[in-house]
């Protein structure tokens, strides 16, 4: 297969770059390992800060792909730059593509909150992430048909923390928790809900606003202090240990249901991709970009493009605006290698 | 003179102006990671003396920072060197290491 663009990656930032790609009249082709496009807003049910639902997003996203070759369950076995404007790249189904320049879309992945044992994920029930939050909500199961009477959540589970190697902010998660807070107290309003948080990071437009209104309008309680270890009682509650750091006090509080905020990591599944291209990754695992602020879409390879979260956390308006940039990017690319 | 019964007050407010920067200066050329605190609480959530004393480490190393160091002596005087604050650090803070520095420049200097 020929194209003149290879996007990997079908979430957010690979749809939207193909669809404004395809735009151009080029020829784009995108792959995705799953077997649906979407990516990880697939496992979303609504999103912050206005709780628009996460599957009318990826619907308007299908719908605006055009001409984009799609091609589902796939992933890219190997890729090479062969001359100065040409790649080969081999899928594992073992179709072979080649195109004049390369678009990253890789995305990142949850932490794994299991790593982080003293939080017993995957040993104890009653401690789930976010994602399992989300999903149930999707489903319409909330916590169960009994109303729960004291929840927590726990921001920065696999963020800001050397001791598993993730020293970056995940950047969504304080207004995630906030905003998957409210809807819990939407669905039991009898419940006490209480946010466990080293700093809360409310930057973007309307995040304060949602902040006041958890505080004010549902009465969810904010404790500063990092959750040091969660554990079990013999009815199955747990028990969460944090010091309450401007009370200066170590404290002790008993829950039906724990939800840890899984931070955001880089794809370390794609290191294979970017070693064969060459590319720089930062000593977070993201790709770097050529610079910061300029150039944030090119890479150190000429040809090869990266856009959305692949170089860092980042918020779904923000994915989709780089998007649009990545294509234009590509466009001036394409036009300047055609006319040598 | 007529006594009111009215006396001065010490100061309260921590003086960045006129602090006593020594200690905590020591403490930054001995071991650099008493810079990293983010404030997080882990190392006092985890600390097995702080359920029944004062020990607070985050604490400590706040006030020697700002200054206020006699009052930072005070909160590691239960410590048990157990480690576990070192264990549970988000940013690799070598807080043993601290609070023997601490503990070693006041048998030092002071007593």
């Amino acid at each position: 297969m020929e194209g003149d663009v290879l996007i990997i990656g079908g979430g957010p930032a690979g749809m939207e770059t193909a669809s404004r790609i395809s735009d151009f009249k080029r020829n784009v082709i995108l792959v995705e390992k799953e077997r649906e496009l979407g990516g990880h807003i697939l496992k979303w049910d609504r999103l912050f800060p206005d709780g628009i639902l996460a599957s009318d997003i990826t619907n308007e996203l299908k719908a605006s792909l055009g001409n984009t070759k799609v091609i589902l369950g796939s992933y890219l076995a190997s890729i090479e730059k062969r001359d100065d404007y040409h790649f080969v790249a081999q899928l594992s189904s073992g179709e072979i593509i080649r195109c004049s320049s390369v678009v990253l879309a890789t995305g990142f992945k949850l932490f794994p909150a299991q790593k982080k044992q003293e939080y017993g994920y995957g040993l104890y029930d009653r401690v789930i992430t976010n994602e399992d939050l989300e999903t149930r909500f999707k489903k319409s199961e909330g916590l169960g048909k009994e109303a729960p009477k004291r929840v927590g959540f726990v921001h920065c589970v696999g963020s800001r923390d050397e001791k598993i190697c993730n020293k970056q902010c995940s950047k969504l998660c304080c207004i995630t928790a906030v905003k998957q807070a409210i809807e819990l107290k939407q669905l039991y309003p009898d419940a006490e809900i209480f946010c466990f948080y080293m700093d809360l990071r409310m930057y973007g437009r309307g995040y304060e606003d949602l902040y006041l209104e958890a505080q004010s309008k549902y009465g969810i309680r904010f404790i500063r202090g990092r959750v040091s270890e969660i554990s079990q009682d013999q009815s199955g509650l747990v028990i969460v240990k944090a010091e309450d750091t401007l009370a200066s006090r170590p404290l002790k509080i008993t829950l039906d249901w724990v939800i840890l905020m899984a931070g955001i990591i880089s794809e370390r599944e794609n290191d294979y991709l970017t070693q064969q291209l060459s590319l720089q990754l930062g000593e977070d695992g993201f790709i770097n970009s050529l610079d910061p602020i300029i150039k944030t879409d090119q890479t150190n390879i000429p040809g090869v493009f990266v856009t959305g979260s692949a170089t860092g956390p980042k918020t779904l308006p923000e994915v989709l605006s780089e998007a649009r940039s990545t294509a234009l990017t590509v466009n001036e690319y394409l036009n300047k290698i055609k006319n040598g | 003179m007529v006594d009111f019964g009215f006396k001065l007050s010490s100061s309260n407010r921590i003086d960045l102006d006129s602090c006593d920067s020594d200690l905590f200066l020591k403490l930054k050329a001995e071991s650099g990671t008493i810079k990293q605190c983010i404030a997080c609480g882990s190392c006092a959530s985890s600390c097995s003396a702080a359920n029944f004393t004062g020990v607070n480490f985050r604490k400590t190393i706040l006030l020697i920072e700002r200054g206020k160091n006699e009052e930072a002596k005070e909160l590691i005087k239960g410590c048990m060197l157990c480690g576990k604050c070192t264990l549970v650090c988000p940013r690799g803070i070598n807080t043993r290491e601290i609070i023997l520095s601490i503990n070693q420049y006041y048998k030092k200097e002071r007593f």
